[in-house]
């Protein structure tokens, strides 16, 4: 199986096919010509403006979801069934997607494991034609904590095309450990839920603080019974925290399985040292999500993108400055943060707001635009210029 | 014709130091306050002390924290509901327009319904979404499709020529006699303490032809038009090719906009016989949105009551000062709700000064409370109706046409002898 190559859609649907673009023949005159007058008749807006007040999920929309229902799996645990606007492409099971949340009128992308059917029929009560996430509330976790307890039917979020490649071959191998820890079942179940029929021969070891916490827990239990999958569950309140050495005598032919793992980070490096250790790297399969954010502090590295210029600045310096003092033409204005002329997008990072010590914390890999002559580096930042 | 003064290098900038615009208070001393200005008016400010303009910014401050910390679902909702509104309106109001030629019983009611609608649908875009989304004031929900570096008007003037010229050097240099080029648009005298000329004279007629074309003089005041003509014998390559640019942008802009009200959508109207009818009802449409966006923004600086700075006054100023200076030099209109809305909440001026990137939403609520803590500080917190306003500003466009009053001189002799200079000049230019 090989992955079906998607143009990742910008936010501003830069990359988004466009009626008529590519049609040849008369047809195709007739369509731009549409277009032309269509766009002269809503400028200085375009006709996606109008269009999508009276269908957001219309084809060559920017992509868009509704959510359909919020189910509970754990008790911090939930899945968000969301029916996809026109355009969603599909996905490939094991892959991701980003999703765009609006929390107190502030929008927030995060990403997350596909578990529904790619074939879209209806599966694990999810409704033929819609996509599902499952995200398990995490301390602090603004966009998991608002998706499992505060998210709405009906509210309309942010799509983007599935994107990664944690995926199963084709053919499928004959042997296969799934190895995952809390919420890092999601691809996993999508690939279960999609392929266990064509693979021979499965071992899961999953790991979760306790019985309860299990996410899919009946569904995975059931597999385990009608013996299509050996499900090994490490729970901490009962075996402690998994030590990988255990895996010999939990899988002990795991060396000879194609590995699929996602989980804690701290589990990742040290599976990946553990199939490195044994020689066979290359049978482990990694899906690992963005590093954790930054913790912010007191001034730092301000790194400008395209100008390949790093500098130092204190925690009182404003980035302006502090690109301007290392030689960067910035765009600026007022430098009194009310004329909104020297925004630029921090592509990573924390900065401090120098007038209300406001800390904004880049959070995920959407640019942020920020305020540069307001705004001192926290700890490190990079910043599109 | 008075010249848009030179654009002002970033000077706020100290070299070596942070903009005190940043901090509300200062290490230096900071001048004294004189109690008159150069055309003898009282200056409002002169009884504060350093200490009550520090404790004064501190307390804005506050305020301004405590709003923009709740800001929420409420004011997304309220803007999205604002767009959503207008764009359907304007998509109403255009359709109707497809049938403005068709008359019922002598009248073409389509005609009227659609220019109404057109109307106050192109006065919501420029006021309470474009002005206010160019300002920034909904970055925070991090929409790109509702952003200040988005975001493009249903105006003559290219989004990123207005930023600068009002975001930046209207906001910053607000009433600043020589730095704030709105204080009069470089057309009027609207303070006695703006140097008279001979071009003044005739001040009423620019007013009233600077409010029917205000889209288009908005734009060659962005493009700072009026400095190129009179400095371009002296200006730099650089500066012309930048200007050139400029130039090309706004004649693009106004072709765009033009095309579409004044070709595309009659051209589409032709087909039940309007073309004719839907052209003069865009074309009405747009002169009451420029009637009345002057109007409103008249109504903003110009009143009665309102304070001009020195150039001089504001070194080294201040976060505190600067607020202090956008409350004097700022002022209100007294309306409905629905009032508020069609000024874009520039009712509430004073509110916008001192927190442009403040949702507009919420100037309704602060007001009360800026009034207060001015009147506790013996400031003048002008407003009125808009009638009043805007009535007012235009009799001082009348009066100050004259040269000011001076002891011992007649403004008729003042005027007779500059008329006579000027004609002087001419002869001696013409060789006569």
């Amino acid at each position: 199986m090989t992955a079906p190559s998607i143009d990742r859609a910008t936010p501003d649907g830069a990359t988004r096919p466009r009626l008529g673009a590519h049609t040849d023949g008369p047809l195709g005159g007739v369509v731009r010509g549409a277009r032309k007058v269509a766009e002269a008749l809503a400028t200085p807006l375009v006709p996606a403006d109008y269009l999508d007040l009276i269908d957001p999920m219309r084809t060559g929309a920017d992509l868009r979801g509704r959510i359909v229902e919020v189910r509970p799996e754990t008790a911090d645990a939930a899945t968000v069934v969301i029916r996809p606007g026109r355009g969603w492409l599909g996905h490939v099971p094991g892959q991701y997607i980003r999703i765009g949340v609006d929390i107190d009128g502030v929008r927030h992308w995060r990403a997350y494991s596909l578990t529904h059917r790619a074939d879209g029929s209806a599966a694990a009560g999810i409704p033929a034609g819609c996509i599902a996430i499952t995200t398990k509330a995490i301390p602090e976790g603004k966009v998991s904590n608002h998706l499992v307890r505060n998210a709405r039917p009906g509210t309309l979020v942010m799509l983007d095309q599935a994107t990664g490649d944690f995926t199963l071959p084709t053919p499928a191998p004959a042997k296969v450990l799934f190895l995952t820890a809390g919420s890092g079942i999601t691809p996993v179940i999508g690939m279960l839920r999609n392929h266990l029929t064509e693979l021979a021969d499965v071992a899961h070891v999953h790991c979760a603080p306790s019985g309860g916490d299990v996410i899919f827990h009946r569904e995975l239990a059931a597999h385990h019974e009608t013996g299509r999958l050996d499900l090994r569950l490490n729970l901490d309140d009962e075996h402690g925290v998994l030590d990988l050495v255990s895996l010999e005598t939990l899988v002990p032919d795991w060396r000879e399985r194609e590995t699929w793992l996602c989980g804690p980070t701290a589990l990742l490096d040290a599976a990946e040292q553990h199939w490195a250790d044994a020689g066979v790297p290359e049978r482990l399969h990694v899906e690992r999500f963005r590093p954790s954010v930054v913790e912010p502090g007191e001034g730092g590295t301000v790194s400008f993108g395209a100008s390949g210029v790093t500098v130092d600045a204190d925690g009182s310096t404003p980035i302006l400055d502090a690109g301007e003092e290392a030689g960067l033409i910035m765009p600026s204005g007022c430098r009194m943060g009310i004329c909104f002329g020297c925004v630029l997008p921090m592509r990573a990072g924390a900065v401090r707001d120098l007038r209300t010590g406001d800390v904004t914390v880049h959070e995920s890999d959407e640019p942020l635009p920020i305020q540069t002559c307001i705004n001192a580096v926290a700890g490190s930042c990079e910043i599109d210029h | 014709m008075t010249l848009a003064p030179q654009r002002p290098a970033h000077a706020s900038t100290k070299p070596g130091g942070i903009n005190p615009r940043l901090r509300v208070a200062s290490d230096a001393p900071r001048p004294e306050r004189p109690a008159f200005k150069k055309s003898g008016k009282p200056n409002p400010a002169a009884h504060l002390s350093q200490e009550d303009i520090e404790a004064l910014g501190h307390e804005l401050d506050a305020l301004r924290k405590e709003v923009m910390d709740s800001r929420g679902e409420r004011d997304a909702a309220y803007i999205r509901k604002v767009i959503k509104t207008q764009r359907y309106l304007e998509m109403g109001s255009r359709a109707l327009l497809l049938f403005s030629n068709v008359k019922v019983k002598g009248v073409r009611p389509a005609w009227w319904l659609g220019t109404a609608g057109l109307s106050v649908a192109k006065i919501l875009e420029n006021m309470e979404i474009g002005h206010n989304v160019m300002h920034g004031q909904w970055d925070w929900m991090r929409d790109p499709k509702i952003h200040s570096t988005a975001w493009e008007w249903d105006n003559a003037s290219p989004a990123s020529q207005w930023k600068h010229s009002h975001n930046e050097i209207h906001h910053t240099f607000t009433n600043v006699l020589g730095r704030d080029n709105d204080l009069g648009y470089g057309i009027l005298r609207v303070d006695e303490d703006q140097k008279w000329s001979l071009f003044y004279l005739f001040q009423p007629i620019w007013h009233v032809g600077n409010a029917l074309l205000f889209e288009y003089s908005i734009a060659a005041y962005d493009l700072e038009l009026g400095r190129y003509v009179a400095t371009k014998h002296r200006m730099s390559e650089e500066d012309k090719a930048e200007f050139m640019r400029n130039r090309d942008e706004v004649l693009q802009k106004i072709k765009r906009q033009a095309t579409k009200d004044y070709v595309v959508h009659p051209a589409m109207s032709a087909v039940t016989g309007s073309a004719r009818t839907t052209l003069t009802a865009n074309l009405v449409a747009n002169l009451v949105r420029n009637v009345w966006t002057n109007t409103v923004i008249i109504c903003g600086h110009f009143p009665p009551g309102i304070s001009t700075f020195e150039k001089t006054s504001i070194d080294g100023e201040t976060r505190g000062e600067w607020y202090l200076r956008q409350m004097l030099g700022s002022g209100n209109i007294r309306g409905s709700k629905a009032m508020h809305v069609m000024t874009g909440n520039l009712s509430h001026q004073i509110e916008h000064h001192l927190f442009p990137d403040m949702p507009s939403n919420r100037y309704a609520e602060i007001a009360p409370r800026i009034r207060d803590l001015m009147e506790r500080n013996d400031l003048p917190y002008v407003t009125g109706t808009l009638w009043k306003q805007s009535a007012s500003v235009y009799g001082k466009v009348v009066q100050l046409s004259l040269p000011n009053k001076v002891e011992g001189r007649r403004r008729r002799d003042i005027v007779r002898l500059e008329l006579t200079k000027a004609w002087r000049k001419k002869k001696r230019k013409l060789g006569l």
